[in-house]
């Protein structure tokens, strides 16, 4: 069973349609990346399924279970709302720490707030404090900030920041995690280490979705690529079929463009 | 009517000044923030109605509203409801709270549209997301029009007397009828340490504040 699958989602801003019925599922420990020009709906797609914006039609289920459905006439709860949030993490383009906290902090924050609605919170308070204390100390040592734990943000550089909000995404164990061009806020040389990152997580079977600008990384970490135009997906397949043998003249376009 | 005399009067007064400006400040940092969040509901009914009361209460001069509170239910009702303490608190608290609103209002409409949505991804709650997040930093970016405000309120204080209030000036005016004019001047000695420990405690704040960059 998919672990996600999205289907038929349409997002309209006032008279634009900016998503005209997305379909994609994916598989647990896949990594998909989504490429398209300037515009096409990357970023609201993902907003979409990680509820920053609300689909106007469509469904998104998580292991067959439904999350989402824009034809059900109930509002849904902030409470729900939550906790189908909780099945995903996103890793925004702009890092998004919170200034005030420590890396550490930023990223034991949600897991600790989250704790308290466990049901043995009081009883075991330490074991569970200290668990998830542990647990965001060997996340960031994963993305190599093992010495920076106690830094601010202002005193990383943005591919430390990125990173620490990778550990921060990881931190809540998501099913699946979304990435938003992670690395198009940094200077060229930083982008290697958040593409290290990355890879490394998809060798440990982290089910991920890319949104990235660099084709040559895809190709080499994405088990599929999707290609979106005009908020629809034009292609989806393996970095060999979308890559090098596009079926629509968009994609082939899209492509040649960015080699010139 | 030697100086230590007349200072002791003073001193009289600036326990009224200390008063107002302690419960003013105590009343009206709440409530600014529970007016920032009308004047920012996205019910627009409901934010008009508060941007408008706010419009009227920095419109109209605050010793007015302190004349206003004090006298017009008397008139009204035939006797006042408020002691003349009461209705100067009562005035300044809101009138406070409103400027306060307005510098909240600013401070919370400046912390980027991502640290919402950070907090909301991670799966915390409006009100998680507010006070772990949000709020702290909206103080620090606040901190010095609050300043500002904080010791305008100190000298605004003296208009508690248009009431019969014995403030600080107050009480050294009434020296004025004995032909002293000297203590009128001496009180700025007292606004001055009184100002002077407000810029001390402040500056103490932002330091504390000073460990990260936003
Ligand atoms: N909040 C919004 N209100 C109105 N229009 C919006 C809003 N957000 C996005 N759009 C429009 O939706 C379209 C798709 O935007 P989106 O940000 O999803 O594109 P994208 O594929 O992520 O582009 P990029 O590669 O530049 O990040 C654009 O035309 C954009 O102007
Ligand atoms: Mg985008």
């Amino acid at each position: 069973m998919s672990i996600l699958e999205v289907k038929n989602i349409v997002k309209n801003f006032g008279k634009i349609q900016v998503l005209k019925g997305i379909d994609f599922s994916m598989e647990k420990g896949e990594v998909v990346a989504i490429i398209g020009s300037s515009g096409s709906g990357k970023t609201t797609l993902l907003r979409c399924i990680n509820f920053l914006e609300e689909a106007d039609k469509g469904q998104i289920f998580v292991n067959g279970q439904c999350i989402y459905d824009g034809e059900s006439t109930e509002k849904r709860t902030p409470a729900q709302i939550r906790e189908a949030q909780l099945n995903f993490g996103l890793v925004f383009q702009s890092f998004n720490l919170f200034p005030q906290y420590t890396a550490l902090e930023n990223v034991t924050l949600a897991p600790k707030l989250l704790a308290k609605e466990r049901a043995d919170y009081k009883e075991n308070k330490k074991e569970i404090l200290d668990e998830i204390e542990e647990n965001a100390k060997a996340l960031l040592a994963r993305v190599g900030l093992e010495d920076r734990m106690g830094s601010y943000p202002c005193q990383l550089s943005g591919g430390q920041q990125q990173r620490v909000s990778i550990a921060r995404a990881l931190a809540l164990n998501p099913k699946v995690l979304f990435f938003d061009e992670p690395t198009s806020a940094l200077d060229p040389e930083l982008t290697g280490e958040i593409l290290r990152v990355i890879r490394d997580l998809a060798n440990k079977d982290v089910t991920m979705v890319i949104v990235t600008h660099e084709i040559e990384f895809a190709r080499n970490v994405a088990d599929r690529i999707i290609f979106m135009a005009d908020g629809v997906v034009l292609e989806d397949g393996t970095p060999e079929e979308v890559l090098d043998h596009p079926k629509n003249e968009k994609t082939q376009h899209f492509l040649s463009s960015l080699n010139h | 009517m030697n100086f230590w005399n007349i200072t002791l009067s003073l001193l009289e007064g600036l326990e009224k000044t200390c008063m107002i400006f302690a419960l003013t400040l105590v009343l009206a940092l709440p409530l600014g923030l529970i007016i920032s969040f009308g004047s920012m509901s996205k019910f627009k009914p409901l934010s008009y109605l508060v941007k408008t009361f706010v419009w009227i209460i920095r419109g109209v001069p605050l010793m007015l509203q302190v004349i206003i509170l004090f006298y017009v239910p008397g008139f009204i009702l035939g006797y006042p409801i408020l002691s003349r303490f009461s209705s100067v608190v009562a005035a300044f608290v809101i009138n406070y709270a409103c400027y306060f609103s307005e510098i909240y209002r600013g401070g919370i409409e400046s912390i980027s549209k991502g640290q919402y949505e950070a907090g909301q991804v991670l799966g915390m709650t409006k009100t998680q997301v507010f006070f772990k997040i949000i709020l702290m930093q909206v103080v620090k970016r606040i901190l010095a029009p609050m300043a500002n405000e904080v010791i305008t309120l100190v000298k605004d204080t003296a208009l508690a007397r248009v009431i019969m209030i014995v403030e600080i000036i107050q009480a050294a005016q009434n020296f004025a009828g004995y032909g002293l004019m000297w203590p009128l001047f001496y009180t700025s000695v007292f606004y001055l340490a009184f100002v002077g420990i407000l810029t001390l405690l402040f500056s103490y704040f932002e330091k504390k504040l000073d460990y990260y960059k936003s």
